[in-house]
C-alpha cells in the first residue's frame, strides 16, 4: 500500500515541479529523491511498518514477493533515470512530465505485483499502459514516433477490450472479480471460464509481446525515441511478466489444462519469431527489438514453475535483463543512426564504451560470468524440475545460440570492421556510469545469489 | 428474459467492434470500434451482474450480490474516457504531421 500510494503522491509532485521548478537538472534530482523515497517506503512496508494502512477487502495482497519485486522496480527505475536524465530532457519541453509519467507506471506496476482482484488486474494494466502511449508518441514532431504512438494505442486499446471480454466471461461463470480459484467440479459454466482464461491469456500475451500477438513491438519500439524505448522493453515488460504470472501461476493453476496446452506453442513461436528475425535486421535498435521478443520467450519459461527456481529465476531474469538492456539502450542513444555501420571502428575510438558494450551484449546472449547465464540457467532448471518436457529445454538452448549469432555480430562490427563510428557527444561520467552497471551484471552472473537472500528474510 | 439473449447481443456487438479495428482505415472509425467494444464488455457485465442478483434475491431479499459488477462498468467508463483523452491527442498530432487520420499512411517504420 506504501509504494501505489507514495508513487502516485510524487507523480502528482513532479506535475507540479514541471511549472514550479525551472532547470532540468534540478528536476530530475527531484525525481530520484521521490525514487529514493518511493524505495524507502516500500522497504519500510517490506518490514511491517505502514505510513497508511486501508482496508482493500482482499483486492490487493502485500506478499513478500510482490514487494520485493517493487523494490527491484525502483531500483532499476532509479538508474534507468541516472544514466537517461539528460537525454530525457532534450525530448520536448517539459522534462518534468515524463518523470511524472514515469512515476505513474510504477504505481501501476505497484498494483500488479500485488493484485488480488481482477478489477486491479484491469487498473494495473491501464495505468501502466496509457503513459506509455504518451511516452510512445512523445516526440512529436517525427512522423516515426507519431506513426508508432497510433499504432500502439489503437493495438493496445484493442487488447484491452480482449482483456476485459476474459474477465466478464470469468465473472459470468464464477459471479466474483476475487482471483480465489473456485472448485472446478461446482463450476456449472465450465466452457464460459476457459474462453475467459484464455481471453486474458491472449492479452497478456499482448502486453509482453510474446509471438502470435507481437506485431505491434517492432515497429513501436522502433518508432519510440530510443530513451523510452529503454523504459518500455525493461521496465514495463517486467511489470507485465509479473502480473502473467501472478494471475496464472499462483491463482488458475488447477486450470492449467485450458491454457497450459497453448503456453509451449506460445513460447515456442516467440523464441522463434524473436530469435530467427532478428538475424536479419539491418537497424541495431530494430534487431534489440526483436532479441525483445526473444527474451521475452524465456521469461514465460516461469509459468512452468511450481519450484522456488522459477520465483528466483524470473526475479533475475528481470534484474539481468533490464540492466544489459539499459545499457546497450544508453549507447544506442548517443550514436547518430542506429544501423550496424554506426558501430564499425568503434573499439579503436572508445575502447571502454565497446568493451562495455560487449559486456552487456554477452549478457543478453547468456555467456557464462555474466548475469544473463545464470538467468538463462534458472528459467531452464525452473522447466526441469515442473517436468515440462525436455523438448522445450532442446528447442530453447538452440535458438539461445542462434541469439548468440546476431548479438556477436555487433561485436564484430565494433572490434573487427575498420572505420569510424558515428557517435555523438560522449562525456567520461556517462561511460563511468554504463561501467557501474556492466558490474552489476557481472557481480549478479558471479553472485546470483546476492539478489535472493532478501527475498526469504 | 434468458441470460443467453444478452450474451448472444454481446458478443455480437463485441464481433462488429472487432471486425470494424480490423477492416476500417480511418484512425477515429477504429477507434469508434474499440469503443463499441468496451460498451459490450460493459452490457455483458450489467447482465451477469442482474443475473446474480437476481439468483440471489431468492433466498435473501436484501442481498448486494452482483454490485461489485456494476462497479466495474462505471472504472471502465472512466479508463475509456482516460484512453479516449490520450488516443485523440494522438490522431490530433498524427494529423498536424500529415494532414489524414488514414492508418494505412502509416508504413515508414516497415523498412
Amino acid at each position: 500500500m506504501n509504494a501505489i500510494i507514495v508513487s502516485a503522491f510524487f507523480g502528482v509532485v513532479m506535475m507540479f515541479a514541471s511549472w514550479s521548478i525551472k532547470g532540468e537538472n534540478k528536476q530530475k534530482n527531484i525525481a530520484l529523491i521521490g525514487l529514493f523515497l518511493l524505495f524507502l517506503a516500500n522497504l519500510a512496508q517490506l518490514n511491517g511498518w505502514y505510513v497508511v494502512d486501508v482496508d482493500t477487502k482482499n483486492m490487493l495482497s502485500f506478499s513478500r514477493f510482490g514487494l520485493y519485486t517493487n523494490t527491484l522496480f525502483y531500483c532499476l527505475t532509479f538508474i534507468y533515470i541516472w544514466i537517461n536524465g539528460e537525454e530525457i530532457s532534450k525530448i520536448g519541453n517539459h522534462a518534468a512530465d515524463f518523470y511524472a509519467l514515469f512515476f505513474f507506471m510504477l504505481c501501476g506496476a505497484s498494483i500488479l505485483t500485488s493484485f488480488d482482484n481482477l478489477l486491479m488486474l484491469f487498473i494495473g494494466i491501464e495505468i501502466l499502459s496509457i503513459p506509455l502511449y504518451i511516452l510512445t508518441g512523445s516526440d512529436k514532431k517525427s512522423l516515426f514516433s507519431n506513426e508508432a504512438a497510433i499504432k500502439y494505442f489503437l493495438m493496445g486499446s484493442f487488447s484491452t477490450g480482449i482483456l476485459l471480454l476474459g474477465i466478464t466471461f470469468i465473472y459470468g461463470a464464477t459471479g466474483s472479480f476475487n482471483l480465489i480459484p473456485p472448485d472446478p467440479s461446482i463450476l456449472n459454466e465450465q466452457f464460459m471460464f476457459s474462453a475467459g482464461l484464455i481471453l486474458i491469456f491472449a492479452a497478456m500475451n499482448f502486453k509482453v509481446s510474446a509471438a502470435p500477438f507481437h506485431f505491434w513491438t517492432p515497429d513501436v519500439y522502433d518508432g519510440a525515441p530510443t530513451v523510452f524505448t529503454s523504459f518500455m522493453a525493461t521496465i514495463a515488460k517486467s511489470a507485465g511478466f509479473i502480473a502473467f504470472i501472478n494471475i496464472y501461476l499462483v491463482q488458475y493453476k488447477p486450470f492449467e489444462k485450458t491454457w497450459g496446452i497453448i503456453l509451449p506453442l506460445v513460447i515456442v513461436s516467440t523464441l522463434m519469431v524473436g530469435n530467427v528475425t532478428a538475424v536479419f535486421q539491418r537497424s541495431v535498435k530494430r534487431m534489440l527489438t526483436y532479441s525483445s521478443i526473444a527474451q521475452a520467450g524465456f521469461m514465460l519459461f516461469a509459468l512452468y514453475g511450481t519450484s522456488n527456481f522459477a520465483n528466483e529465476g524470473i526475479l533475475l531474469y528481470i534484474v539481468v535483463y533490464s540492466l544489459a538492456s539499459i545499457g546497450i539502450f544508453a549507447v544506442l542513444v548517443k550514436m547518430k543512426e542506429n544501423s550496424f555501420e554506426a558501430f564499425h571502428g568503434l573499439a579503436k575510438s572508445h575502447p571502454l564504451l565497446a568493451f562495455l558494450t560487449t559486456v552487456f551484449l554477452c549478457s543478453l546472449a547468456g555467456i557464462p560470468i555474466t548475469g544473463g547465464f545464470f538467468a538463462k540457467y534458472y528459467m531452464i532448471n525452473a522447466v526441469l524440475v515442473a517436468g515440462a518436457g525436455i523438448w522445450l529445454v532442446v528447442v530453447a538452448m538452440i535458438f539461445a545460440s542462434i541469439s548468440v549469432y546476431y548479438y556477436f555480430k555487433l561485436i564484430q562490427a565494433m572490434y573487427f570492421i575498420p572505420g569510424t563510428p558515428a557517435i555523438g557527444e560522449l562525456d567520461k561520467t556517462y561511460t563511468y556510469k554504463l561501467a557501474v552497471i556492466a558490474i552489476l551484471i557481472v557481480v549478479l552472473g558471479v553472485f546470483p545469489n546476492l539478489l535472493f537472500n532478501y527475498l526469504y528474510f | 428474459m434468458p441470460i443467453q439473449y444478452y450474451i448472444y447481443l454481446c458478443l455480437a456487438l463485441f464481433s462488429i467492434g472487432v471486425i470494424g479495428v480490423l477492416t476500417r482505415r480511418n484512425a477515429i472509425v477504429v477507434f469508434m470500434c474499440i469503443e463499441l467494444m468496451l460498451n459490450a464488455v460493459n452490457l455483458l457485465l450489467v447482465a451477469f451482474s442482474k443475473m446474480f442478483h437476481g439468483y440471489a434475491l431468492v433466498q435473501n431479499a436484501t442481498s448486494t450480490t452482483g454490485i461489485d459488477a456494476q462497479i466495474f462498468v462505471f472504472f471502465i467508463m472512466v479508463v475509456a474516457a482516460a484512453e479516449v483523452s490520450v488516443g485523440l491527442a494522438i490522431i490530433v498530432m498524427m494529423y498536424r504531421n500529415t494532414h489524414s487520420v488514414d492508418i494505412n499512411f502509416l508504413n515508414r517504420l516497415k523498412n
